[in-house]
């Protein structure tokens, strides 16, 4: 017997930390705001940074540490803070420190403008233990400012990002694939590539969400900045083959069709979201009236081991969901989900044609489609997934 | 590298760490910076390393605590005094423990 028999270190997010059950909540995402100093084009959240209304239905710092205490009493390992813009709050360091303290570990999803002298240094005394992800959509002025929608947002995001990067606070770099960005992709990841502080490749977002609030003025916006099937595909292969093999992998494992089954998001399966005023949702992006727990009316605690998953057991009626979605074998590929329709359609089940559109062209690329076949007309979609896997 | 494990010294959980009980796992989060390398790992202890861990008060010296486990655990002569050590000078390596005023 060694001390390394007392000890055991297990990488955050993976199997293998919980030996008997696992805790009944291993992530809880709060947005604790839906306001934001930029207003980005492309945005499925943002509200204007002084939005009186918004700001003043925020749940307060108190009721935040209190649903933390709860998520960790849960057994909650993981918060994620984002908005909005979370830092736009003045409480927010009140609100990060309960968490850390609490033993959480915090992903802090921010566009670093209003990143100061101190809360680079607290973020370095006491780190989130996750890289801080950090939204910047371009490289110059011109373009970022372009789509945030502020002048002199981009000088302020590259003020926060050296100060994070002085104070050597580990952060993660998002971008946005936008008609604006789009020509400057290899030379933003290469400017991303050399920032101090910087840890990962650059994210890109790409299949954009409509807006979650169903303002159909900014889901028009926002549809018109998608880029077409195609397009998707051209840029996810300007680095070679490497994702069209990510993509046969993806179907080979994501298991047959899912007939009317619903909530099968993975991520989703032990994680909750609360919006900025308390109520608990499947995830972000989920905001159904139908599918939300109001937690001033009830506990953490009822919603995750209760709420949580009644909804999970919510099977599909839509016909041509049932007809399509139900026998689809792209399940793997395809960004299909109750938050998707929700946002495109205002329904848990209606299938979304541009998701559709775009694993079809993915699977089209990956081979496992022949031009003009509909995945869902697919006898042996299993097998082809399975053998092209195993090539 | 620390100062070596004093058998006459008492240690105690430092108060650079949060400790959580999750799930019948006792589980080790860092709070400063500087913790353990853990950017990524959390770490957990074993039935025998909560043992250990639970006793650790900062007021009874390790010696008294060994002397507690040895009674406690049947293992060979020796076995538990050098793991005790080990683990101790691992944690306090990484900041976990600090020895008590």
């Amino acid at each position: 017997m060694t001390a390394r028999s007392y000890v055991r270190k297990v990488r955050s997010g993976q199997d293998g930390l919980w030996r008997t059950s696992a805790p009944a909540l291993a992530r809880l995402d709060i947005e604790l705001t839906e306001r934001c100093n930029n207003a980005c084009l492309h945005c499925s959240v943002a509200l204007p940074a002084a939005d009186p209304g918004a700001k003043a239905r925020e749940w307060p710092a108190a009721r935040w540490r209190a649903l933390l205490d709860e998520a960790a009493a849960l057994g909650c390992l993981v918060v994620r803070l984002t908005g909005g813009e979370p830092t736009l709050r003045q409480d927010f360091e009140e609100i990060y420190v309960h968490a850390r303290r609490l033993g959480l570990r915090v992903m802090l999803f921010t566009n670093a403008t209003l990143v100061t002298p101190s809360l680079a240094r607290l973020l370095a005394d006491v780190p989130p233990l996750e890289a801080v992800e950090v939204s910047i959509y371009g490289l110059t002025a011109g373009t970022a400012d372009a789509v945030t929608g502020r002048p002199g947002s981009f000088e302020a995001a590259r003020r926060g990002l050296s100060l994070l990067g002085e104070q050597g606070v580990r952060f993660a770099v998002k971008g946005a694939v936008l008609p604006p960005t789009r020509g400057e992709m290899d030379a933003f990841e290469a400017w991303a590539a050399g920032l101090p502080g910087r840890t990962g490749e650059v994210s890109w977002a790409t299949l954009l969400d409509l807006h979650s609030r169903r303002d159909a003025a900014r889901s028009a916006v926002i549809a018109g900045l998608r880029p077409e099937a195609g397009e998707f595909v051209r840029l996810a292969r300007r680095r070679g083959e490497a994702a069209v093999e990510e993509w046969r992998d993806f179907c080979g494992r994501a298991g047959g069709p899912g007939g009317d089954r619903l909530f099968d998001c993975l991520p989703a399966a032990s994680s909750a979201a609360v919006d900025a005023y308390g109520r608990l949702q499947y995830c972000l992006g989920l905001r159904h009236p139908a599918t939300v727990y109001d937690l001033d009316a009830g506990s953490l605690r009822e919603a995750v081991t209760e709420f949580l998953p009644r909804l999970r057991e919510r099977r599909a009626a839509d016909p041509a969901y049932l007809e399509r979605c139900g026998r689809c074998f792209l399940k793997g590929l395809c960004l299909q989900c109750p938050a998707k329709s929700w946002a495109e359609h205002g329904t848990l089940d209606t299938p979304v044609e541009y998701f559709c559109d775009v694993a079809h062209a993915q699977a089209a690329a990956a081979g496992l489609l022949e031009p003009g076949e509909k995945a869902w007309t697919v006898r042996d979609g299993g097998r082809r997934a399975g053998r092209r896997k195993g090539t | 590298m620390t100062d070596k494990i004093d058998l006459a010294k008492a240690y105690r959980p430092s108060e650079e760490v949060v400790v959580r009980e999750i799930e019948g796992e006792t589980v080790i989060v860092p709070l400063t910076s500087g913790v353990g390398d853990l950017e990524d790992e959390l770490l957990t202890l074993n039935e025998t390393g909560r043992a250990v861990w639970a006793r650790l008060d900062g007021s009874r010296p390790l010696a008294e605590i060994i002397r507690d486990l040895e009674a406690a655990y049947d293992a060979p002569d020796g076995v538990i005094r050098e793991d005790v050590i080990g683990l101790l000078q691992e944690l306090c390596d990484r900041r976990m423990i600090v020895a008590g005023e």
